[in-house]
């Protein structure tokens, strides 16, 4: 249903391009297939590995780790982690949908994407280039606790 | 230390660990194989239309749009319109900061720019397809519903933090 959507979206949008501009649709799939080719093989290696995470790590191992068990310890260790890394949602969502899929809590997870999306420790001090140290450490201090609270209430709701 | 760590490399040795997993546990080296099959086919199911929705946003809605979408004055209407846009605009999120810091320069306020950034980094509307198919509907609407209020909380306590300390000075 979803794909379908998808495909459906992608081709009416890609149609209406084309009848508006034939040279700029031609170069939007440039641009895709470009995209494409330098996420191929990160994405690849991604898939691969989600493939030994689900064959070895069983969901008991998972679920002591970032599970229901590790309470406050899972959900702090999932921020950090998508705090300070810097990762493709390409490479980021299936493997953090393979996690929830073995044992991982929602709240972990949820911290983690939450995190990985609103706050950078790699990119701070390009961002207080711009904005100044003040507005860097709060926007991304606020942004680490609020991701925290919308974790716990994706836990509490989801399960 | 980067260049060992390249995709390529680690394909090579996911393949070398696959292949002497296959020697000490055949059934195991299999499975490896079939899970990560079944992920590679639910990628590729939504990839290429992902891909395209992409490049036809990066074409037709490029970072100056963004900008230009502003207008020169910066009323409700026009920041309005840039957080619009900026969801389709792709990009990661420090490419969104010097049209943020364009946006200041026009004399957007600061608690719309931080508007403008944190939903920037956090809202993109063909990653949302991506989300929904590999977190399913429930995670990813929920996280969008709770997100958005957050980025309005988060702007409001960051203006008032910067505007009390007085902190805020251009850079």
């Amino acid at each position: 249903m979803l794909v379908a959507i998808i495909w459906g979206l992608a081709i009416i949008l890609l149609l209406f391009s084309l009848f508006q501009n034939r040279a700029k649709t031609w170069r939007a799939l440039i641009f895709a297939w470009k995209f494409f080719r330098s996420m191929a093989l990160p994405v690849l290696a991604t898939i691969w590995a989600i493939g030994f995470l689900l064959s070895f790590l069983t969901p008991s191992i998972i679920s002591r780790a970032i599970g229901q068990e590790s309470g406050w310890w899972g959900v702090t260790l999932a921020a950090l982690f998508g705090s300070v890394v810097l990762i493709q949602a390409f490479i980021a969502f299936p493997l953090a949908g393979s996690l929830l899929r073995q044992g991982a809590s929602v709240r972990a997870i949820a911290a983690f994407v939450t995190t990985l999306v609103m706050v950078g420790v790699i990119t701070a001090p390009l961002e207080a280039k711009f904005f100044g140290r003040q507005f860097t450490f709060w926007r991304n201090f606020l942004s680490f606790i609020l991701a925290i609270l919308i974790a716990l209430i994706m836990g509490s709701i989801l399960r | 230390m980067k260049k060992f760590f390249s995709a390529r490399n680690i394909l090579i040795l996911l393949a070398l660990t696959n292949i002497l997993v296959y020697f000490f546990a055949p059934a195991k080296a299999l499975l490896i194989l079939s899970n990560a099959r079944t992920y590679l086919l639910e990628m590729l199911s939504v990839m290429p239309p992902i891909l395209v929705l992409i490049g036809l946003f990066q074409v037709w809605v490029p970072r100056q749009t963004v900008e230009r979408a502003m207008g020169s004055k910066s009323g409700l209407k026009g920041i309005m319109m840039a957080i619009l846009v900026g969801t389709a605009a792709m990009g990661p999120l420090y490419a969104a900061f010097p049209l943020g810091v364009s946006l200041l320069e026009k004399g957007a306020s600061l608690f719309n720019v931080a508007v403008f950034l944190c939903v920037w980094a956090s809202v993109k509307i063909p990653m949302i397809f991506f989300e929904i198919k590999f977190l399913g509907p429930d995670f990813a609407g929920l996280r969008l519903a709770l997100t958005l209020p957050s980025i309005i909380l988060i702007s409001f306590l960051l203006k008032t933090i910067l505007k009390r300390r007085s902190f805020y000075e251009k850079t």
